[in-house]
């Protein structure tokens, strides 16, 4: 017991922790050097704001992937089911429906979605990147048969909740007229960061949370302790699939308007922002926390190739693929690095004291 | 008796792999079939010579243009399969890549006149370049032990761009009757040449795993890395092989695509491939976890998708549907292969089976 107390004490941090502090780490450093080279938009509160007004969808989404990635799964239908959600809920509410309806319309086809995922992959043992890849195509299919068509929101109430800004006056900036132009932030907005600590909170103090890990670090060990393995997994995909659900709803008050292609790589982007925030594909390790600063890392080097001058369309992407190299490498050499120096401090201590047992 | 079962019992284990894609494709096949029957039209499965607007005679018909129409995936599929086998994981960027070596083949047909020669050398620089990315890939899961899907997923964001970028920005247009013989027909011989490229590469294939060890190493490596290891066998060396061997399908299929349209378009050139790649890869009965697998399952897979396909668009879906169509079926096939579900079945039939030996003993 004191020997594990001391090893506590030598190592604080999991691999967890540490992943999650290099890219808050990473993502603070940059988005200062970008303040210092080019100043401008980068000074003002509402760069971070627009970065979050245009992402709220993503983080959303990136959340019920971490969940997932964290207990050893892949989902890449999230951003098909997204599309699909803004789709329907734009046809069913120019038809009539209300608001109300149509979020409950929103968390159906969620919930559908991960039921039916969470069943087919837990209980009938069929590889998850299967079943999501085969859920992707038939929500990307059902978007075209819902219909082919862009479409405009012309719902009044509606529109009333798109314009609704939360408005913050202490972090504005004065225009050169003088005059005070608040931050300004979706409602979207809330909603994200709202469930990004509600998951953070699950994943922390739950039972349910705490079995994700189990289950992503060794399903075989975490049945012999006693987790119902088949169920967590069912869970994770269930939580992914209603979350992607709301995604949509989201991305419906930020865009307004549907179109096939909405949300287009969104499953991508969303694991992507997983990834450089820390969450292992292979599980056990991740934090929704680190999902949150992964995706903001992924909207800064953007704001930052647009910034400084690289205007040929296909540098954004190159970054981004040049960054996300960057921190797969780094997360896979800081873990290699961990793993050699564990394995040195606990070899030359064969335990005797265990041994006289 | 004995021997008799045993050798059944071996026949059957190393083709029982090939049951479900064969399966798949009677399936289609039968539904075509039947619903044939019902409309009274037996058009789907005729094959007939036509003349083409050159004057070639060709063959024609949808069991052809399922054959053709696969051959881009079935080249993928292939390489694919080594890679699922020997890393425990799939690449992401065979489309991305498949762009990148596209728009290399038409970067050089395009800085001279266009001749076999050009046509060799544009060949030998995209094959090139793609190993080189496919050798990039390769050294993330190898050497830095990075998950496949991720590794490859830098190549995913960024290969569009990259090809994007090879070119200039622009959809450059290569206009020569000898693309067009790589992409439909060579004059005087009636079946299309990407079912021809599909054969050779499958030969060479073959040929390769006949003669030299890299099928053995590449599935002992996927079964047990450590134990192939100790063996002495080179693991991170066979895994960068295998993303070779990837590379070079990506860049057949990549000149293949080009050479069908005459163009490079680095946005739409085999988009949601690698999705379909993956998925041959499965329907083939491979372990998507690695280890034992079939090249020809995977092939096999492949023509069960394209037939999938023609047969949606035969009924008239529109080519933006096929997508969800597409996945019931997928769902249904995966379901039908899922060890639960063939756990569940086999118990049936030996309850099945012990009640006829009952009732045979009984009546005896």
């Amino acid at each position: 017991m004191t020997r594990n107390n001391e090893l506590r004490r030598r190592e604080p941090l999991t691999d967890t922790q540490l992943l999650l502090t290099i890219t808050i780490g990473i993502f603070f450093t940059m988005y200062f050097a970008a303040m210092l080279i080019w100043g401008g938009g980068f000074l003002r509160w509402q760069q971070v704001f627009d970065m979050l007004n245009n992402n709220a969808a993503l983080i959303i989404v990136a959340c019920g992937l971490t969940i997932v990635m964290i207990g050893g799964g892949i989902d890449i239908s999230v951003g098909g089911v997204t599309a699909l959600v803004v789709m329907s809920c734009i046809v069913h509410m120019n038809n009539g429906g209300s608001i109300f309806t149509a979020a409950l319309l929103a968390l159906g086809i969620g919930l559908c979605f991960g039921l039916a995922h969470g069943f087919l992959i837990s209980y009938l043992e069929i590889q998850p990147f299967i079943i999501t890849l085969a859920g992707m195509f038939f929500a990307r299919g059902m978007t075209t048969i819902v219909s082919l068509e862009p479409q405009k929101i012309a719902h009044e109430g509606f529109k009333q909740l798109m314009d609704t800004k939360i408005e913050i006056p202490w972090l504005g900036y004065i225009a050169k007229k003088g005059n005070l132009i608040p931050a300004r932030m979706e409602i979207g907005v809330v909603i994200a960061l709202v469930l990004v600590l509600v998951v953070f909170l699950v994943l922390r103090f739950t039972r349910l949370g705490r079995n994700f890990y189990a289950m992503g670090g060794n399903s075989q060990s975490a049945l012999m302790l006693g987790v119902n393995v088949k169920r967590t997994r069912f869970y994770s995909y269930l939580i992914s699939g209603v979350l992607s659900g709301i995604a949509g709803f989201v991305f419906m008050m930020h865009t307004g308007a549907g179109n096939a292609t909405n949300a287009a790589g969104a499953e991508m982007n969303a694991i992507a922002s997983a990834i450089i925030g820390g969450t292992l594909l292979s599980g056990g390790v991740g934090n929704v926390i680190g999902t949150l600063f992964g995706t903001l890392t992924l909207t800064t080097i953007k704001a930052i190739v647009t910034t400084s001058g690289l205007r040929d369309p296909w540098w954004q992407s190159i970054t981004t693929g040049a960054m996300l190299c960057f921190f797969i490498l780094l997360q896979s050499l800081v873990l290699s690095i961990r793993s050699k120096r564990r394995v040195k401090k606990t070899s030359p201590q064969p335990a005797p004291a265990e041994n006289t047992q | 008796m004995a021997d008799q079962v045993k050798k059944s019992s071996g026949f059957w284990s190393k083709y029982s792999q090939l049951l479900v894609p064969l399966l798949s494709i009677l399936i289609i096949l039968a539904f075509n079939f039947f619903r044939c029957l019902i409309i009274g039209d037996f058009t789907f499965f005729s094959i007939t010579i036509t003349n083409n607007n050159i004057g070639n005679k060709v063959l024609t018909g949808n069991l052809i243009s399922i054959l053709n129409g696969a051959s881009e995936l079935a080249i993928l599929a292939m390489g694919m399969t080594l890679v699922t086998a020997a890393c425990g994981g799939q690449d992401i960027s065979v489309g991305a890549l498949a762009a990148i070596a596209g728009s290399m083949f038409v970067k050089v047909l395009r800085s001279g006149e266009i001749t076999i020669l050009t046509i060799l050398a544009g060949f030998v620089a995209c094959c090139a370049v793609a190993i080189l990315f496919g050798a990039f890939n390769g050294t993330l899961v190898s050497v830095f032990k990075i998950q496949p899907m991720i590794a490859t997923l830098v190549l995913f964001t960024c290969g569009r761009s990259v090809a994007y970028w090879i070119n200039g920005g622009a959809t450059p247009t290569v206009e020569s009757p000898l693309i067009t013989a790589i992409g439909s027909f060579i004059p005087g011989i009636p079946v299309p040449t990407p079912i021809l490229i599909v054969v050779l590469t499958g030969v060479i294939l073959a040929l390769v795993f006949r003669f030299t060890t890299l099928g053995l190493y590449t599935q002992a490596v996927g079964i047990n890395q450590r134990a192939a290891r100790l063996n002495g066998i080179n693991t991170t060396w066979i895994k960068l092989l295998s993303f070779m061997i990837l590379g070079v399908c990506c860049a057949i299929s990549g000149v293949i695509a080009v050479s069908r349209l005459s163009l490079i378009n680095h946005e739409t050139l085999l988009l949601d491939v690698e999705m379909d790649a993956i998925l041959a890869v499965a329907i083939g009965g491979n372990a998507l976890g690695g280890g034992k697998f079939k090249i020809s399952g995977s092939v096999l897979g492949a023509y069960a998708i394209q037939a999938l396909t023609i047969t949606l668009y035969a009924m008239k879906v529109p080519s933006t549907d096929v997508k969800a169509y597409k996945a019931i079926v997928i769902i249904l096939i995966v379901i039908a292969g899922s060890p639960v579900v063939k756990a569940k079945l086999s118990q049936l039939w030996k309850k099945i089976a012990a009640g006829k030996v009952r009732k045979e003993a009984a009546a005896g």
